[in-house]
């Protein structure tokens, strides 16, 4: 097929839409945690988008979306980028360049692995983050996004839903956040309830929306075309985002008071939450799907929080994982032929397509969290996972960057 | 010569300040500080549920004042930094001066301030 021009720019712009969201999640992350953290926790999501890129040029996308070995995992033949130029692809996104699509795949490939970073923040070394950041990407998100995304892919045959990301980056992520974190083990203090009080919740506020703004190409943008699907999308993200924002701060006012930083998490749930579903419902279906996700979200996050027993400590597994669970369910459930003719849910009369949904989910869920207990296992051996004591009591901006956030004792 | 330190809360900064000003003390240093007294912590709200803040932000204020002023003084804090709560209205600590000098001119003593 040859290049549409309207097509190629709106992917274009999504890509660099979804490039922002990385920064943003940086921002999202680093205000919530204490003051002596602030820049390593910044630094995790910004380095993804270092390392990411690289990596990603050179073996990831075509480990993704290289001609298919057996439905598990794509082939090497475009290893650092070998055959992927100006021209069309003949089976992704068949009216923008392949490079193109290549760099829109390369946005969600980072934000995925900055995703995870949010569980471990405030005590995880750098280098060993790093380290298992290019295994995660290489032996997780790769083989997973080849199933969901990649020509021939088994779970794409199967039949199983992703718009835009909610097993492979969502349900992915949130899992590997919890696995990660069971190996690496909790903050000092954590067990005690020492008080870990947000640095900057204004910059929290920023990062959401901020994600929010970036969403709008990571969901209207995985349509791929710029027309009809790309609006529905972009419409149904929006209504999910709002509703779940609402929702979440109404849950916070029933307790106490409508929390800002609980508003900024209901957003972020509700766009996770939307991603499978929003090229395949109708946008009215984003309340229900934003709702539903903060109710489950906050939940969870209330019965960790109560429960101190894991130090999941910016709720990865919560956010993501429970949101993105939900909306691949939910997209079972409200897809519709009318929106896009490949896919019907159960509101369509298929039944069937929440169970497939389920066995997804399942999958994800179990290679996930296997292989990233074993990678975590893996680098805490070799690399050592964990800071010295005191350098986590001294905090990580100094003693992994040898930097402070906010510097200067006169004005 | 006397220097009054006053930790007293945050809001009632503008009412102290004024009194202060209304016994002709307009010289004064405020700082932001934190601590905590019989009011202990300060419950807070996360993404879900609350947590406790161990130290308050608290506003300190310093001045020094005539020996004969003291008295006066204090009760102008303490009347204009009551609330009526039941903790956390703050202390005032009562400090000898060994001396003080203006900058500018060099003059000493009780003219200094």
């Amino acid at each position: 097929m040859s290049i549409d021009t309207g097509d190629t720019a709106w992917l274009l712009v999504s890509t660099a839409l979804v490039m922002l969201m990385t920064p943003a999640l940086a921002f999202f992350y680093g205000g919530m945690v204490r003051r002596k953290n602030v820049l390593s926790t910044v630094m995790m999501s910004f380095s993804a988008l270092a390392l990411v890129s690289i990596l990603w040029i050179l073996y990831g996308y075509s480990l993704s979306f290289g001609p298919d070995k057996g439905g598990i995992v794509g082939g090497l033949d475009w290893i650092g980028l070998m055959g992927v130029g100006q021209e069309p692809s003949s089976v992704y996104a068949t009216t923008v360049p392949h490079l193109a699509f290549m760099m829109f795949q390369a946005t969600f490939a980072i934000i995925t692995v900055a995703l995870i970073t949010g569980a471990v923040v405030e005590r995880i070394k750098f280098g060993a983050l790093l380290t298992f950041g290019a295994l995660w990407l290489t032996l997780v998100y790769c083989p997973v996004a080849h199933w969901v995304w990649g020509s021939g892919g088994w779970l794409a045959n199967y039949g199983a839903l992703d718009f835009a990301g909610g097993t492979v980056v969502h349900v992915n992520a949130g899992i590997s956040a919890l696995a990660l974190v069971l190996v690496l083990g909790p903050r000092r203090g954590f067990k005690e309830r020492v008080p870990m009080e947000p640095n900057n919740i204004p910059m929290v506020v920023l990062g959401a929306a901020l994600l929010w703004f970036g969403w709008f190409g990571f969901n209207a943008g995985s349509a791929l075309t710029a027309g009809g699907l790309a609006s529905n999308a972009f419409v149904a993200t929006n209504t999910a985002a709002a509703s779940a924002a609402f929702t979440w701060m109404i849950l916070g006012w029933i307790n106490r008071r409508p929390s800002v930083l609980g508003a900024a998490t209901g957003a972020v749930v509700g766009l996770v939450a939307i991603t499978p579903a929003a090229g395949f419902v109708q946008p009215w279906a984003g309340i229900p799907i934003g709702a539903i996700a903060s109710v489950l979200s906050y939940y969870v996050m209330t019965w960790r929080n109560r429960a101190n027993k894991i130090d999941e400590s910016l709720d990865v597994f919560a956010c993501h994982g429970i949101g993105g669970i939900w909306g691949a369910l939910a997209t079972g459930i409200f897809a519709t032929a009318a929106v896009n003719s490949g896919g019907s849910g159960l509101i369509d009369g298929n039944g069937k397509q929440v169970l497939i949904q389920l066995a997804a989910i399942a999958v994800t869920i179990v290679f996930s969290f296997s292989i990233t207990w074993f990678l975590a296992k893996l680098v805490d051996v070799t690399v050592g996972l964990r800071v010295a004591p005191e350098e986590e009591t001294v905090g990580l901006d100094i003693s992994q960057h040898g930097e402070r956030a906010y510097g200067g004792l006169l004005r | 010569m006397k220097k009054i330190e006053a930790i007293i809360r945050e809001e009632k900064l503008d009412a102290v300040k004024v009194a202060l000003e209304n016994l002709s003390y307009f010289g004064m240093t405020v700082s932001e500080v934190s601590g905590r007294g019989r009011q202990k912590g300060l419950t807070l709200q996360w993404r879900v549920g609350e947590y406790c803040v161990d130290f308050l932000p608290k506003i300190k204020i310093e001045v020094v004042v005539l020996d004969e002023d003291v008295s006066g003084v204090i009760n102008a804090i303490t009347t204009n930094a009551r609330t009526g709560e039941e903790r956390g209205d703050g202390k005032i600590f009562i400090i000898p001066v060994e001396g003080a000098v203006r900058v500018r001119t060099g003059e000493i003593g009780e003219n200094a301030i």
